[in-house]
């Protein structure tokens, strides 16, 4: 019996994602092309033109630095865009009703709507990589490391993507947060620079930001190099994932946002 | 079994209004039922809360025997909701939307197709399943969703308002769908305004007002206490003068139309004799009023 209502489970969550990534691929103007051109330009100005004056960092080139934080940059927003906008739009819609009145599990449709948003981030990742072997060899050093770190990064921000959706109102509710916090968190956590050349206090306030221990250990796949230790970053990175997978799921199974 | 059980059945919104006021509601397998009651009445609330749509505050409901507190899964499964308002994402293919509903509900892909195309083929939305959902006409999407809300194949279907905005010619052949698919097993509970269609296609009726049922039963004992009926003759010739038919109430509309009202103490072939004396030749005749919407609005005007 339990097999069976697992197997149904599965099949829900499967079709959550099929849904998601068939809406991803329908509109890939607005979800794949976006990212390749803006990344294409951060490669172009701060990598090419202005990298080529700023020397090494951390014993390689620029653009060789600068390429896993782009890539991780990408894999973050896009992985968050994706499930706001996705169920938020559900939300504003009302199709996620067709989930609230189905028996699939709470737990199933967090995780089927991360899913989806972490196959986007991915997606998004290898356009990004791909984009950057035009202008740099990426030699992964580590590629367990960099595989599961992206994909957990992918995960955490799929799930900020969703409770951010969960309390969205408006469309308004829906930027705040990439705009004012996550932007900001991705251009300080190290995607452009080592947290080195910052002076010693803003080392320190520089480590209370998530984002410099998931693009550090990006980095650390890829380049072998780190400003951070590699175990405490995959610390911390489960622990976002638990804390923020059991906010959405007692989110919803109050029916915050969703239910009067 | 009861296919619903709703025992003291309370909800208070955040803001203090008191949509459901202790309600009891049962209805057994395999009847077709309708809860009707005034805008406001707190119809929406009740379907809302035993499909999970919205939180009660006290009170259980039991889905086939399945509570909702402890079996909500369970419950869930046997239900389908066809809801008041369009509720699918308008930029889906038709297909897509009813074949990923079964998947919601863990049917397996290839069954979730062939379902698919039986229940669309059903409510003649076959040659439209390519068609992306928001190029429909309004009475297309309504079967749309009681496509949607078939094809996991529940033993309890909730329709609210399902017939609201749709034509006649529509309307009718929905009605005569439910019908079938009544009879072949599934219960239905459905909200309507139009108290023709309750009179027409429910064996049991519940009347909501203000958060209270008023009168539950079936409808032929509902309808039975009304003690008149208003019936509308048409007359074959013009009438001058109105002759009286002692005991009748009767009114005379035009030359041709007369209003006569019949108490339960009376019957109408004394009317036809009394007729025929006068030689007053009927050519057809009809039930002026809609005996529930009678009942109605004399219930909910005495509730108030």
């Amino acid at each position: 019996m339990r097999v069976s209502r697992f197997r149904e489970d599965y099949i829900g969550f499967q079709t959550i994602v099929n849904r998601e990534l068939v809406r991803v691929l329908r509109i890939w103007v607005q979800t794949l092309v976006p990212p390749a051109i803006s990344m294409t330009l951060y490669f172009i100005i701060f990598g090419g033109l202005i990298g080529s004056r700023v020397g090494q960092m951390g014993g390689y080139s620029y653009m060789e630095f600068l390429a896993p934080g782009l890539i991780m940059m990408a894999v973050i927003n896009n992985s968050y865009t994706n499930v706001v906008s996705s169920f938020f739009g559900a939300k504003f819609g009302r199709h996620v009703e067709e989930l609230l009145v189905s028996p699939l599990p709470n737990a199933y449709i967090i995780l089927g709507y991360v899913a989806g948003g972490v196959v986007r981030g991915i997606l998004v990742g290898i356009i990004v990589t791909i984009i950057s072997l035009f202008f740099t060899h990426l030699h992964v050093v580590h590629p367990l490391i960099t595989i599961s770190v992206v994909i957990l990064a992918a995960v955490v921000f799929a799930l900020g993507g969703f409770i951010n959706a969960v309390f969205a109102k408006k469309f308004d509710d829906v930027t705040i947060i990439p705009t004012f916090i996550l932007t900001p968190l991705t251009y300080l956590g190290g995607v452009f620079y080592s947290i080195n050349l910052l002076p010693e206090i803003w080392q320190h306030i520089s480590r209370a930001n998530p984002i410099l221990y998931m693009v550090n250990a990006f980095r650390y796949g890829i380049l072998g190099v780190s400003d951070i230790r590699i175990g405490t970053a995959y610390a911390i990175i489960f622990l976002f994932i638990i804390g923020l997978f059991s906010v959405s799921l007692l989110l919803l199974n109050k029916g915050v946002g969703l239910r009067t | 079994m009861n296919a619903l059980s709703i025992h003291d059945l309370v909800k208070t919104y955040s803001n203090g209004t008191q949509a459901l006021k202790g309600i009891d509601i049962e209805v057994q397998e395999g009847e077709f039922s309708a809860l009707l009651g005034p805008n406001g009445a707190g119809k929406t609330t009740a379907i809302g809360i035993i499909t999970s749509l919205v939180n009660k505050t006290s009170g259980t409901v039991k889905v086939f025997d399945y509570d909702i507190d402890t079996e909500i899964e369970r419950a869930k499964s046997c239900i389908g909701l066809v809801p008041q308002e369009i509720n699918f994402n308008q930029f889906e293919k038709i297909s897509d939307i009813v074949i990923n509903q079964a998947g919601f509900y863990g049917i397996p892909r290839r069954l979730a197709k062939q379902r698919t195309e039986k229940y669309l083929k059903q409510l003649s939305l076959w040659d439209k399943r390519d068609d992306i959902s928001r190029t429909l006409s309004g009475g297309m999407k309504r079967r749309l969703m009681i496509a949607r809300a078939l094809v996991h194949e529940p033993k309890l279907l909730i329709l609210d308002e399902p017939t609201a905005g749709v034509d006649i010619e529509i309307r009718r052949s929905m009605w005569a769908f439910l019908k079938k698919i009544n009879k072949e097993g599934i219960t239905i509970i459905l909200t309507t305004h139009y108290l023709e269609e309750a009179e027409d296609l429910c064996r049991r009726v519940a009347i909501i007002d203000k958060g209270r049922i008023i009168v539950q039963g079936r409808t032929r004992d509902l309808l039975a206490k009304l003690h008149t009926e208003t019936f509308e003759l048409n007359l074959r010739e013009p009438l001058k003068h109105l002759p009286p038919l002692d005991g009748y109430a009767v009114t005379q509309v035009d030359d041709t139309t007369l209003e006569v009202e019949v108490n339960k103490s009376q019957d109408v072939n004394t009317l036809f004799s009394l007729l025929s004396q006068h030689h007053i030749k009927v050519t057809s005749m009809r039930n002026k009023v809609n005996r529930l919407e009678e009942l109605f609005v004399r219930l909910v005007e005495g509730n108030g």
